[in-house]
């Protein structure tokens, strides 16, 4: 539960959120509720097969359809037909970047590629007109496995590549040599299997000509206004200036919503083109097989340590599933994981490879926690393997070879420098609400007594990194963006403030906590504060919300700007009370003479003042505001104790979450409402990652999980109540002391589910599960830890 | 997710339903609560040319006791089915299943003739229909017939309702005093049923009198298990239920998919037969 805070300024309260009246009355402003006169309905033709050359794309019967309006093929479209980019390149020339066209040109690459696009007057005209585009395919043979890609001979999903092979990346070395010293090496092949993030507002886009200007505005249900707006730019060729990007009320985006959709690009490009508003919303349908999916990594992984448990070397090689193309950070998603896959732990060696594989499959990219869920579940999995080959218990082993409080700033074998952690105390915290002791003695009972239910508990101890900056680090990893945020707060004439920010809410609550950051510091109250986002004609400049960056790095920005008011605000103040700037102190939203309190002003009046401009202070211009773009220093490395009792019915396989426990370390907060509400989200989507989801795919590339009919997300009724608790150690590198706590949740709850199951098999021989756990995946461990025929 | 266009006709009485369905040949369909029919259209996967809505056929609403069976109207909501003191009290069994279908929403519009004559495998309540030897009154242009479950779930999908014809009710023998208890299995709390076993049972004293038990998604169309009763019949001890329950997958041909090939659900079969029926007998 939240707990009471008592706090000077609204700054650390858990108040409820700005945004909910909004939401829960229905007063949302979707991309899908814009409806402008003369808009064009837009739908999309797309393949229902995996990976076939195009004989024929015509439209003409489509077109005869009533209310069609227009229809084209790429050939149709020519040089509108823009290409998605890819920003990332991760090893430089050396990384293969196909063209990505919008509208499929030669040939269609995994189901849901799209070869032709209807314009009609309504939805439900264009709905019916797709069934008369007349396309011919030509069968080629599909890439589905990434194994099979890669084996020699395989069918090739881009023609002028020699292999199926996107990049090959390695960091650091020497495992060999540490692995020699070894008396004990643990070796194990781990699946992360490919999701699709399921959020609930699926993807919407608006793109309209303005009146008669030459401008441009697109709304489109985005995490990345800001960036998309520049590549829309570089792809389409209108003007910066006359562009306008605007993500309105998003609903959800857990990194599928960080993206340049070939959508977005022909919904602008075709508005343009017939002078009239385009739009398209998703169906469900659509977005199972278009909007890009995430994780799909075969991890073989290697853990070298001493028969006394002292990690020496750790190993990894990854193969990551790029899907058919490279989407805006497609090859760096898995590479976000490559520093983290050591976690917590302290050893002399990691030596690292991804090789990056092309599938006739639907494009990967980011997910919430974008490589760092496969990187903490393989090493939280591994060492539990190695507590399980040595017979030293699992949470005394991680003992051993963590870093310890008073080691830190600590650079790990990876190369990144901890600011600060404290892995024992939020462990200590989680063992005592969890009652780990009592849970162990259970399980002993239930062993013993040979219970068909057996119980077993999963620790996951990780860290993360958020805030992705400085810039100069994303430049050297070849990252065309940089990682700064922006904020300008504005005093209005009323007294009341607008924050203008560039980071990009879906459901996160920025309105509220950017109100309680502004607050506590310029003395205004949160409710007098607008918080201004998400719109490139209003918030002009900004990296936008995805990594858990938005505190840890637009916070930065708040602070600074609002201490920047404050301080052209005192000049104004100072002139008033005929006194020095010096000789005023700020208290609680009052300019106040030091040594005489009874001349004060509050910052309101200062406010008027500035707007009415009648006695200003030489030099000092009207109006009031501050601003601040901020670069941090360094990333910030949230961690926590995750522990999971798993019961798992030993008859039908069938697991039951009992209790969860979670003691998470964001640093500062600045909103613990929030902060739980992002750690309970977290935790349940990444408990579907261990239960329920996984994208399948037949051997001829069609996705068996294309419904939420059986692509499974859980729900309420599916998980207990998860107990949550936080320990604070402040951040060093970020002015708040704030590190991010949007993926956290999903990054540790993963490998304490699936280790809790391993655990209650492990008696039976049952050394690991494929995820999802489902029954049947469960049921056949154990038939095959029997020996019998699975 | 935007249906192909059709016509739509609202009849009041049975026999206006019928001659809609008639006048709209092979391309014409029932509505009923369109729990499971909406999503067809909206995917696509069917386009009738008229849909004909029975959702306000006074006829086919009611639960009423006739005697020795309970007869419920085809358009009943699966939530008053549920809640009926009648159903409750006769046909126990009926009433726990139904309790289980989807959720409450879909519960207070679905139908449960509309989830009978769709007959998908995956439903919950075919099987308890057959396993009670519930009979069907069906109305078509030649007027009405009654079909008996054993005959009335053809495969997959389909039943004896012809296109031209309506069910009416579904009369359940009254199953007074027996235990009962549906044993679901599926992997999230919304999800269609992997495998279910439907269990009621007539105690006398300790012993297991009389059985039925039913399978669902064990085969194209319902399954009842009828070794499994058979052998049932006379037993007091778990030992004898599980004994019994060894032969629920017998003649079954279940299908395979993502989550559960066919051996898995024969094993769950067994499993949840014995669960079930432990249950109903309080052993």
């Amino acid at each position: 539960m939240t707990e009471v805070v008592d706090t000077p300024t609204a700054f650390g309260r858990p108040i409820r959120r700005k945004e909910d009246a909004k939401l829960l009355h229905g007063r949302t402003n979707w991309t899908d509720n814009i409806q402008l006169p003369g808009t064009l309905h837009m739908a999309m033709v797309r393949s229902p097969m995996a990976h076939a050359r195009i004989a024929k794309v015509d439209v003409t019967a489509a077109l005869a359809r009533p209310g069609v309006i227009a229809a084209y093929s790429a050939a149709d479209l020519g040089e509108l037909n823009s290409g998605v980019p890819c920003v990332w390149p991760v090893s430089g020339d050396d990384t293969v970047m196909p063209p990505f066209p919008a509208l499929a040109t030669d040939k269609v690459r995994h189901v849901g590629d799209v070869v032709a696009v209807v314009l009609a007057t309504s939805a439900a005209a264009a709905e019916d007109a797709i069934e008369s585009v007349d396309v011919e395919y030509e069968a080629l043979p599909a890439v589905v496995g990434m194994l099979d890609a890669l084996s020699p001979g395989s069918a090739l999903v881009h023609d002028q590549a020699t292999n199926n092979t996107c990049y090959v990346y390695d960091l650091g070395g020497g495992y060999d040599e540490a692995a020699a010293k070894a008396d004990v090496i643990v070796k194990r092949r781990f699946v992360n299997q490919r999701l699709i993030p399921s959020f609930m507002e699926p993807r919407a886009v608006v793109a309209a000509p303005m009146g008669m200007s030459d401008e441009m505005t697109i709304w489109t249900s985005t995490q990345i206004p800001h960036v998309l707006r520049v590549l829309l730019t570089l792809v389409t060729g209108i003007p910066e200036q006359n562009l306008r990007v605007v993500a309105p009320d998003v609903g959800g985006g857990f990194g599928g919503k960080l993206q340049i959709y070939r959508e977005e690009i022909l919904a602008l490009q075709l508005a343009r083109k017939l002078g009239r508003p385009v739009k398209w919303t998703e169906t469900r349908s659509e977005n199972m097989v278009a909007t890009h999916h995430g994780r799909d990594q075969i991890q073989d992984i290697e853990l070298a340590a001493t028969k006394d448990g002292t990690f020496l070397g750790l190993k990894v090689t990854l193969l990551a599933n790029m899907g058919a193309y490279l989407g805006i950070i497609t090859p760096g998603t898995p590479l976000l994981g490559m520093f983290m896959f050591p976690g917590i732990y302290k050893m002399d060696a990691y030596q690292f490879r991804c090789t990056g594989v092309f599938t006739n499959t639907t494009q990967t990219d980011a997910y919430r926690g974008a490589g760092r869920p496969e990187a903490t579940f393989a090493i939280e999995r591994i060492v539990d393997e190695l507590a399980a080959e040595l017979g030293i218990e699992p949470m005394e082993l991680r003992r051993r070879n963590w870093i310890t409080h008073e080691e830190f700033p600590y650079t790990t074998v990876a190369g990144l420098t901890y600011d600060t952690g404290n892995y024992e105390a939020a462990t200590a915290k989680a063992l005592d609400m969890f009652g780990y002791d009592e849970l162990r003695a259970e399980q002993k009972r239930r062993r013993e007594a040979g219970d068909p239910v057996q119980l077993g508990i999963g620790i996951s101890t990780f860290t993360e990194m958020c805030g992705l900056a400085p810039s100069r680090t994303l430049g050297a990893l070849k990252y065309a963006a940089g990682g700064w945020e922006h904020c300008t707060i504005r005093l209005l004439p009323t007294g009341k403030a607008e924050l203008v920010t560039g980071t990009s809410p879906h459901g996160q609550g920025h309105e509220t906590a950017w109100s309680q950051i502004a607050s506590s510091i310029i003395g205004i109250p949160v409710e007098d504060i607008d918080v201004v986002h998400g719109d490139t004609g209003r918030a002009p400049y900004g990296m936008d919300t995805y990594g858990s960056r938005s505190l840890a790095v637009g916070g930065q920005a708040i602070k600074k700007a609002a201490d920047r008011l404050v301080e052209n605000a005192r000049l104004i103040a100072a002139h008033q009370l005929e006194c020095a700037p010096e000789d005023l102190e700020f208290v609680e939203g009052t300019f106040k003479v030091k040594g005489d309190p009874e001349k004060a002003t509050p910052i309101q009046a200062v406010a008027w003042a500035a707007f009415s401009a009648h006695n200003l202070p030489d030099g000092v211009e009207p109006m009031i505001s501050g601003a601040a773009t901020v670069d941090p220093e360094d990333f910030s490395y949230p961690h926590g104790t995750h522990l999971a009792a798993m019961e798992v019915d030993t008859e039908t396989g069938k697991v039951r979450l009992r209790k969860y426990v979670c003691v998470d370390d964001v640093g500062i907060q600045v909103n613990p409402m929030i902060v739980e509400g992002q750690v309970h989200g977290g935790v349940a989507q990444g408990v579907g990652q261990a239960l329920y989801e996984g994208a399948e795919y037949d051997p001829d590339g069609n996705l068996l999980t294309a419904s939420l009919a059986d692509y499974l997300i859980p729900s309420a009724a599916d998980l207990p109540t998860f107990e949550t608790g936080t320990t604070v150690t402040p951040s060093t590198t970020h002015s708040l002391g704030t590190k991010g706590v949007g993926e956290a949740g999903a990054i540790a709850s993963t490998p304490a589910i699936i280790n809790g199951i391993v655990d209650a098999l492990r008696p039976l021989g049952v050394t690991d599960v494929l995820m999802p756990a489902s029954p049947q995946n469960v049921w056949r461990a154990i038939q095959a830890a029997k020996g019998g025929a699975a | 997710m935007i249906p192909a266009a059709f016509d739509y006709v609202r009849p009041s009485t049975v026999d206006e339903a019928v001659a809609a369905l008639v006048a709209g040949g092979e391309d014409a369909k029932v509505l009923g609560g369109g729990q499971s029919l909406m999503p067809v259209l909206r995917l696509r996967m069917g386009a009738p040319s008229v849909l004909v809505d029975c959702s306000r056929i006074d006829e086919l609403k009611g639960i009423s006791d006739a005697g020795g069976a309970i007869v419920i109207g085809a358009g009943v909501t699966h939530d008053d089915v549920e809640k009926s003191a009648l159903v409750r009290e006769h046909v126990a069994l009926l009433a726990k299943v139904t309790a289980t279908v989807a959720d409450r929403q879909i519960r207070h519009r679905g139908t449960l003739g509309g989830a009978l004559a769709h007959a998908d495998p995956a439903g919950d309540q075919p099987g308890t229909a057959l396993a009670l030897g519930a009979t069907f009154t069906i109305a078509g242009p030649a007027g009405r017939r009654t079909v008996p479950a054993s005959e009335f779930f053809v495969d997959y999908f389909t039943t004896a309702v012809g296109p031209d014809e309506v069910l009416v009710s579904v009369s359940f023998p009254k199953h007074a005093g027996w235990g009962a208890h549906y044993e679901r299995f599926n992997r999230t709390a919304q999800a269609w049923a992997i495998v279910g076993a439907a269990a009621t049972v007539r105690m006398d004293g300790g012993t297991i009198a009389e059985a039925r038990v039913a399978l669902t998604n064990m085969g194209p169309s319902p399954v009842r298990a009828t070794t499994v009763e058979a052998a049932l019949v006379g037993v007091s001890t778990l030992a004898g239920i599980a004994a019994a329950a060894a032969h629920a997958a017998d003649g079954t041909r279940p299908t395979g998919d993502i989550h559960a090939d066919p051996e898995y659900r024969e094993h769950l079969a067994r499993v949840l037969t014995r669960r079930a029926v432990a249950a109903a007998a309080g052993i």
